[in-house]
C-alpha cells in the first residue's frame, strides 16, 4: 500500500491503475478463494470421519433454517397459484395451474429462492461465527493445538450447508405445491383432477426434478464455499466480520443467480 | 443442546427432505409412470400429426393407455411415423384406428385409439394401419371459405 502513495492516483492513468489494482486484487482473491476450496476438499474426509461435528453444522444451517424456507415456500406456492390463476382464466387454461406452479418451483424458484434464504439465514451466520472466532484468535489457537481450523471448522460447515441446501429446496418446492393446491383447488375451485393429473403429465423426473436438484447442490456448494471463506478471510476486526457477513450474502446471492443463469442454458435451452 | 437431541433433530430433517423428493418425484413428477412401466410398442403413419410433440398421450376411450415414444419422417412415402408404448394391458384389435386429436381449442395434441372389431389383435411392433391424421385449422378455414364461394357461385 505505501507504494500506491509515491505514484498520483489522479489522471487518466489514475483511473487505469485503480481499475487495476482493484482487478488484481479481486483475481488474487478468486485464486485464493480457489485454493481454499481445494483445501477444503482434502479435509473433508475429516469431516465425515467426525461425523458429530458435521451433524451438528446441519443442525445449525438446515434444521434451523426450516421455519423459513418452510414459510416462504407455502407463501410463494400461494401467490403463484393466485397470480397465475388469474392470467390463465383468461385463456381458459386454469387446469394448467399446477403445471405453472410445478415447473417454476422444481426447475427454478425451489432452488433459487431456498439458495437466497440459505445465503441469508445460515451463510451469514457461518461467516459471523468462523469471522468471530479469527478476531478472537481461536483459530490461532487450534494451530497452537496442532488442530487444523480447517478440518475442525471449516469442513463440517462447508459440508453442512452442502448436504442442508438440496433438502431445503425440495422442502421449499413440496410447501410451494401445497400452497398452490391450497389456493388453487381448495380457494379457487379448480378441479383437483385436473390440477395433479395436468401436473404429473408435465412435470418429467429426470428433466425438471433432477435438474432442479442439481441445481440446488450447485447452490449449496457455491452458498457454503463463500460463507466459510468470507469468514476465514475476513479481517479480524468487529469491522471486518460485518463487512465479510454481508459480502457473503450479497456475493452468494449474485453467484445464485449468475449461477442459476448458466445451468438454466445447459439444461433446459432447445429441449423440448 | 446435547448430541442427541442434535441427532435426532437432523434425522427429522433428513427425512423430511428425502420425504420431499419422494413427493416430488411421485405426486408431482409422476415418476412410477415413466420409464420402466411394462409395455408394448405400435406404429402409426400420418400425413399430418400437427403438433403432436413426444411423450403426448395415447388416449383410448379418453383414458391414458400409452405415451408417443418416437416420431420421424417417412422420405419414401412422405408420411410421418409415429412410434407408441403402450402399456401393458391395454390390447387393440388389428382394424383399430388412431387419429390425431386435441383437447379442446388451445388443449394438448395427443393420439386417440378407437378399436374395431377384428378378433385378431395388435402385438409388439405391429402398424396400425387406418390413421387420421390432424385437422389442421388454416386448412379447414381454407375448405369453409372455397365451399362459400362455390355455393355463392352457383346461385
Amino acid at each position: 500500500m505505501s507504494e500506491s502513495g509515491d505514484v498520483a492516483d489522479s489522471g487518466l492513468a489514475g483511473v487505469f491503475r485503480r481499475v487495476g489494482r482493484a482487478a488484481l486484487e479481486w483475481l488474487t482473491r478468486l485464486g485464493y478463494a480457489a485454493r481454499f476450496f481445494v483445501m477444503v476438499a482434502r479435509e473433508s474426509p475429516s469431516a465425515f470421519r467426525r461425523l458429530h461435528l458435521t451433524l451438528r453444522e446441519i443442525y445449525f444451517s438446515g434444521v434451523l433454517s426450516l421455519i423459513i424456507i418452510l414459510i416462504s415456500g407455502l407463501f410463494v406456492g400461494m401467490v403463484l397459484a393466485l397470480q397465475g390463476y388469474d392470467v390463465l382464466q383468461r385463456y381458459g387454461a386454469d387446469q394448467s395451474l399446477g403445471v405453472l406452479v410445478a415447473l417454476s418451483l422444481v426447475r427454478e424458484l425451489g432452488p433459487v429462492v431456498a439458495g437466497l434464504l440459505f445465503a441469508s439465514r445460515a451463510g451469514s451466520a457461518i461467516t459471523a461465527e468462523i469471522g468471530l472466532m479469527k478476531a478472537t484468535e481461536q483459530l490461532s489457537a487450534m494451530e497452537m493445538m496442532a488442530v487444523d481450523p480447517i478440518a475442525r471448522v471449516v469442513a463440517p460447515r462447508f459440508w453442512g450447508g452442502v448436504v442442508s441446501m438440496p433438502l431445503l429446496a425440495a422442502l421449499f418446492s413440496t410447501l410451494g405445491v401445497f400452497g398452490a393446491y391450497l389456493v388453487g383447488v381448495r380457494l379457487l375451485g379448480i378441479d383437483a383432477g385436473a390440477f395433479w393429473g395436468n401436473m404429473q403429465a408435465a412435470v418429467d423426473f429426470r428433466h425438471d426434478i433432477l435438474n432442479g436438484i442439481i441445481k440446488s447442490v450447485a447452490f449449496g456448494v457455491a452458498v457454503s464455499l463463500i460463507a466459510v471463506f468470507e469468514g476465514y478471510d475476513a479481517k479480524p476486526t468487529a469491522e471486518g466480520v460485518s463487512s465479510a457477513t454481508t459480502k457473503t450474502v450479497v456475493y452468494s446471492s449474485l453467484t445464485i443467480l449468475a449461477l442459476d443463469f448458466v445451468l438454466t442454458v445447459f439444461m433446459f435451452r432447445g429441449v423440448r | 443442546m446435547n448430541r442427541s437431541t442434535i441427532d435426532l433433530w437432523v434425522g427429522i430433517f433428513v427425512m423430511l427432505g428425502i420425504g420431499a423428493i419422494l413427493f416430488l418425484a411421485l405426486k408431482v413428477g409422476n415418476l412410477v409412470s415413466v420409464g420402466s412401466t411394462p409395455g408394448y410398442r405400435l406404429e402409426a403413419n400420418f400425413d399430418n400429426i400437427g403438433g403432436l410433440k413426444l411423450r403426448a398421450p395415447v388416449k383410448a376411450a379418453g383414458v391414458v393407455v400409452g405415451r408417443v415414444e418416437a416420431i420421424h419422417f417417412d422420405p419414401k412415402n412422405y408420411q410421418a411415423v409415429v412410434m407408441m408404448k403402450i402399456n401393458e394391458g391395454s390390447e387393440f384389435t388389428a382394424d383399430t384406428i388412431a387419429s390425431i386429436l386435441t383437447s379442446g381449442l388451445l388443449g394438448e395434441v395427443y393420439v386417440g385409439l378407437d378399436a374395431g372389431g377384428d378378433t385378431k389383435m395388435l402385438t409388439d411392433g405391429s402398424v396400425i394401419k387406418k390413421t387420421q391424421s390432424a385437422v389442421v385449422l388454416e386448412k379447414l378455414i381454407g375448405q369453409f371459405l372455397f365451399d362459400k364461394a362455390a355455393s355463392g357461385a352457383s346461385k
